[in-house]
């Protein structure tokens, strides 16, 4: 057991834990926050993949960690997005979830 | 590291320099000019495209290009080959149409009178339109899986904003919902990504392909590759965001959307499958992808049946014709036959791109349909076609290759996917594509036959319909109509500049 | 070597401990506030990875400006609505999904186990052409140099994002402020805290994309502080955004993205392909490139947590 490795199972549970949130909650933050624990768990996994790949002197592969930077910012705009359409669907409706249509806010 | 490259590689770049060109202009002069600009960027974006087929259909084969010069594994390439350039054809063609077809209100001023300032849509529509271009050219031409995923979020990025124009509380939450699904299907895909590079070092899809080695690893990665990117394409059973988002966005972003965007997470499945790991699923992985694409079409043409408003048939009959694509894994993986990538490819390619003319040209005339009537309940549309009758002309021959009647391109992709499924031996297949067939006829004459009545009382117009924006739908009809009748060059060209390891027959 | 293991051993079962509770936890708030302290706990754990580029943007972007986006967007929901909490799952789904997650997890473990034992890397391979970058730091060469499309295209996606928040905004509140959804205090602690801490951290973004191209660092932690100070600004009420239709407003935001996009054109011409540097300049550009990108992505930034433009009575 070496500490990329423990790292890598910490991965693959966070993604499992976040999947279970995604599919569980019924608050779309909840949700969102559970999806933002996937990310973190597969850029982790990603980082755990450069870590391993130390050579040269590098304490990792520049390439994963370069790209892992990317990611992270890229979640965060999806995570920015879909809290700016929740909170404008809250003012709408008073609602916070996904479920179905509240009765009488059918389209007119 | 300086690698050698054919000189129209350049074409690859403007072909996504160009649209973000577009996006940056469109930021920059607002709504007054985001129209003019963009159009002009779309025209040239046809001719990129055009340039690229010229010079894929002459060589015979693949145009790469390396960023910076960097090439794979460190770089990134770019190649087009002659999948990807047919659908940057789509793609140019049906942005385009979408461009010229949007209505008043998108425009600068959206009426006369009103007030010199930008408005939300006249910079909103056209900046998000040019971003989805340079999405889905991204997604044709990059071949490295991260860049991949970039473009990936772009596209949904492009897409959800769209769903919610108008603004209503229900398309706000089908809008979220659909980026729901978007964001966890991009990140399994991801996760999928990651791990290919952690055993084989790279993200190149060439070098991949030459790289990897079945085993229960490599099946894992794949099933979280397909997953995500299936529950972006919504195939059944992961297709609930769909109807909501496409029926409920404004006609022209629902052309865009179930033309082209849904069909930027299908052709990574095909890079993914055919490609990266070309011919090493077992027939039986394939036949699971094949079982939703059947479940699809059945569930989508049953329910397009059922529906009352013209716009919720045209989105589940999306479904329904997006699960004929996925009818390609089984019959190219064959049964036992071996790994034939040919004709099943060439069929589902066939169905993505005369869907798209079909399905854009519908969505506009169903939204031409409303904005003339004021409603688009399908119960109420008899006697249409008397005053309507160019849109009404351009909706039936769009519904015809949907059904698959000869010689529309809808004809000719079903016709190639059935001889495929009679020469491997999978008659399965050929049930579903026959029964989906007569599901497709019964929703869309559901529509046509009462139009056509002659003895009813035609709904009254409450509003003029724009001659030109009619001739915008017939064209992109009589262009899925086209691919029928002239099948043989884009049938060709799909083959060109095939990777080589697709080609190989596993025994 | 163990002292490490150990230290890195109980930073996984807090990490994990802080997700069990940021899914379990009954109400959003408390969800909220685990979250952004998970973020900094698995900074922590880039560190143990040997990647300070990336500690660092988890630090600023994945705990701080997330947090900050989070915790404004909790206190705008308010209490949960009562409909989320009666709706009841069918036990049989609830176990389904258990034994699925389980099963994800279980997979991705043993599939992690299963690596190669000799790790396949590009750490040589980046490493080699490092010195025709002119930069130091390798992972700044791969950001700009190997794989500059990607980053123009993130500049692009987080463009887009914030036009999709934008068009999210009611037609007749389109020429008006994005606005967060509570009335700032001039002046108060808030603002006293703010008007101290914000030169501090504009030194602070100038030193990080200064240092980037040699050190940990970079523009995309530098604009998020940038960022960060902004929003601290935005609500102790001492700095305010201009309408999204401000002609400024939109050159600042371009200008990272046309840089980049001309700087890459010009390759063209001077390295022979888009995207390429000619050797004796590119550590010229690079940092060009760094400069113009930091102001334009952190206004980004900015105006995605700071929302659709909205009438300032709706607040």
């Amino acid at each position: 057991m070496n500490i990329p490795t423990i790292f890598g199972i910490c991965a693959s549970m966070l993604i499992g834990l976040g999947l279970y949130g995604i599919i569980i909650q019924d608050q779309v933050l909840r949700k969102l926050l559970s999806f933002n624990l996937v990310g973190t768990g597969v850029f982790l996994l990603f980082g755990v993949i450069g870590r391993r790949g130390a050579e040269g002197g590098l304490g990792g592969d520049p390439v994963v960690f370069g790209l892992v930077i990317t990611g992270i910012v890229v979640a965060f705009s999806a995570t920015a997005l879909a809290v700016a359409l929740l909170i404008r669907l809250h003012e709408e409706t008073g609602d916070d979830t996904l479920l179905d249509e509240a009765p009488g806010e059918e389209e007119k | 590291m300086i690698s050698s490259i054919s000189s129209d590689g350049t074409l690859l770049v403007f072909s996504l320099v160009l649209p973000v060109i577009g996006m940056l202009l469109a930021m920059l002069t607002g709504g007054r000019h985001a129209r003019t600009v963009v159009l002009l960027m779309l025209v040239a974006n046809v001719a990129v495209a055009s340039g690229i087929i010229t010079g894929i259909w002459e060589s015979g084969q693949a145009i790469t290009y390396h960023l910076g010069g960097w090439s794979p594994p460190l770089g990134i390439e770019l190649r087009a080959d002659g999948l990807s350039a047919a659908m940057m054809a789509v793609t140019a063609l049906v942005s385009l149409a979408a461009g010229l077809y949007a209505p008043a209100g998108f425009r600068f001023p959206p009426s006369k009178g009103s007030p010199a300032l930008e408005s939300r849509m006249s910079f909103v529509f056209w900046f998000l339109l040019s971003a989805t271009v340079a999405a889905m050219n991204l997604v044709f031409l990059a071949q490295d899986l991260f860049s991949l995923y970039v473009a990936l979020e772009l596209v949904a990025f492009a897409g959800v904003p769209m769903v919610a124009l108008s603004g209503s509380a229900n398309t706000l939450r089908a809008a979220l919902r659909y980026l729901i699904f978007a964001l966890i299907g991009s990140i399994f895909y991801l996760l999928g990504a990651v791990l290919l590079y952690g055993f084989y070092g790279t993200l190149d899809i060439s070098l991949l392909a030459g790289l990897v080695e079945p085993g229960p690893s490599l099946w894992l990665i794949l099933a979280f590759m397909t997953v995500g990117l299936a529950a972006k394409t919504a195939l059944f059973p992961l297709h609930i965001w769909l109807p909501p988002a496409h029926a409920g966005a404004p006609p022209a972003a629902s052309a865009l959307l179930s033309a082209l965007v849904v069909k930027a997470s299908f052709f990574l499945v095909v890079r993914l499958w055919f490609d990266v790991v070309p011919g090493l699923p077992s027939p039986s992985a394939s036949q699971v992808l094949g079982a939703m694409g059947a479940g699809a079409i059945m569930f989508g043409g049953v329910l397009a049946l059922l529906q009352a408003r013209l716009k919720l048939l045209i989105a589940y009959s999306t479904i329904a014709q997006l699960g004929y694509l996925f009818l390609a894994f089984p019959l190219a993986f064959g049964m036992g036959a071996g790994f034939e990538t040919g004709p099943a490819l060439t069929g589902g390619m066939f169905q993505a791109m005369a869907h798209a003319f079909a399905k854009a040209s519908m969505f506009m005339a169903a939204g031409l349909i409303a904005e003339a009537i004021g409603h688009d309940r399908i119960a109420d549309l008899g006697g249409l076609g008397r005053v309507l009758p160019v849109t009404c002309l351009a909706f039936g021959i769009a519904a015809l290759s949907l059904i698959g009647v000869p010689p529309t391109g809808g004809f000719v992709a079903k016709w190639i996917l059935l001889e495929v499924a009679a020469t491997s031996g999978q008659w399965w297949w050929a049930v579903f594509l026959i029964v989906g067939g007569f599901l497709a006829g019964g929703y869309m004459f559901r529509v046509i036959v009462p139009a056509l009545a002659r003895d009813v009382v035609p709904p009254t117009l409450i509003a003029p319909v724009s001659k030109f924006r009619e001739a915008v739908v017939l064209v992109l009809a009589l262009l899925a109509l086209a691919l029928g009748l002239f099948s043989d060059a884009p049938a060709e060209l799909l083959t060109l500049g095939r990777p080589p390891s697709a080609d190989v027959i596993q025994p | 070597m163990t002292g490490d293991l150990i230290f890195c051993a109980g930073l996984v079962l807090l990490i994990l401990g802080l997700a069990a509770f940021v899914v379990a936890a009954r109400q959003p708030f408390p969800a909220v506030v685990g979250f952004v302290v998970f973020g900094l706990l698995v900074s922590i754990a880039w560190m143990c990875l040997a990647a300070p580029d990336v500690a660092l943007t988890e630090a600023a972007i994945g705990g701080g400006v997330t947090g900050a986006l989070l915790l404004v967007a909790s206190a705008k929901l308010g209490d949960p609505s009562k409909r989320g909490q009666k709706m009841k799952l069918a036990r049989g789904f609830h176990v389904l999904v258990i034994l699925l997650c389980i099963a994800v997890s279980a997979g991705l473990i043993a599939v992690v186990l299963s690596l190669p034992e000799r790790a396949p890397t590009l750490a040589l391979v980046a490493l080699d052409p490092l010195e025709s970058t002119g930069v130091k730091n390798p992972v700044t060469a791969v950001l700009l140099a190997y794989r500059a499309l990607d980053t123009l295209l993130e500049t692009v996606v987080v463009l887009l994002a914030m036009v999709g928040v934008w068009s999210l905004a009611k037609d007749s509140d389109w020429a008006k402020k994005p606005a967060f959804g509570y009335s700032p205090e001039r002046g108060g602690p808030l603002g006293l805290l703010a008007s101290l801490l914000i030169p501090v951290g504009v030194m602070f973004c100038v030193y990080m994309v200064w240092t980037g191209s040699d050190h940990p660092g970079g523009k995309f932690q530098g604009a998020a502080i940038l960022a960060a100070m902004g929003i601290l600004g935005l609500v102790a009420g001492i700095t305010s955004v201009p309408a999204v239709t401000n002609a400024r407003l939109r050159w600042v935001l371009i200008l990272g993205p046309t840089v980049f996009l001309v700087a890459g054109l010009m390759g063209f011409a001077s390295a022979g392909y888009f995207l390429a540097w000619p050797p004796e300049f590119s550590k010229a550009v690079i940092v060009l490139i760094e400069v113009a990108l930091t102001p334009s992505l952190a206004l980004m930034l900015g105006l995605l947590v700071a929302g659709p433009p909205r009438h300032s009575s709706q607040l």
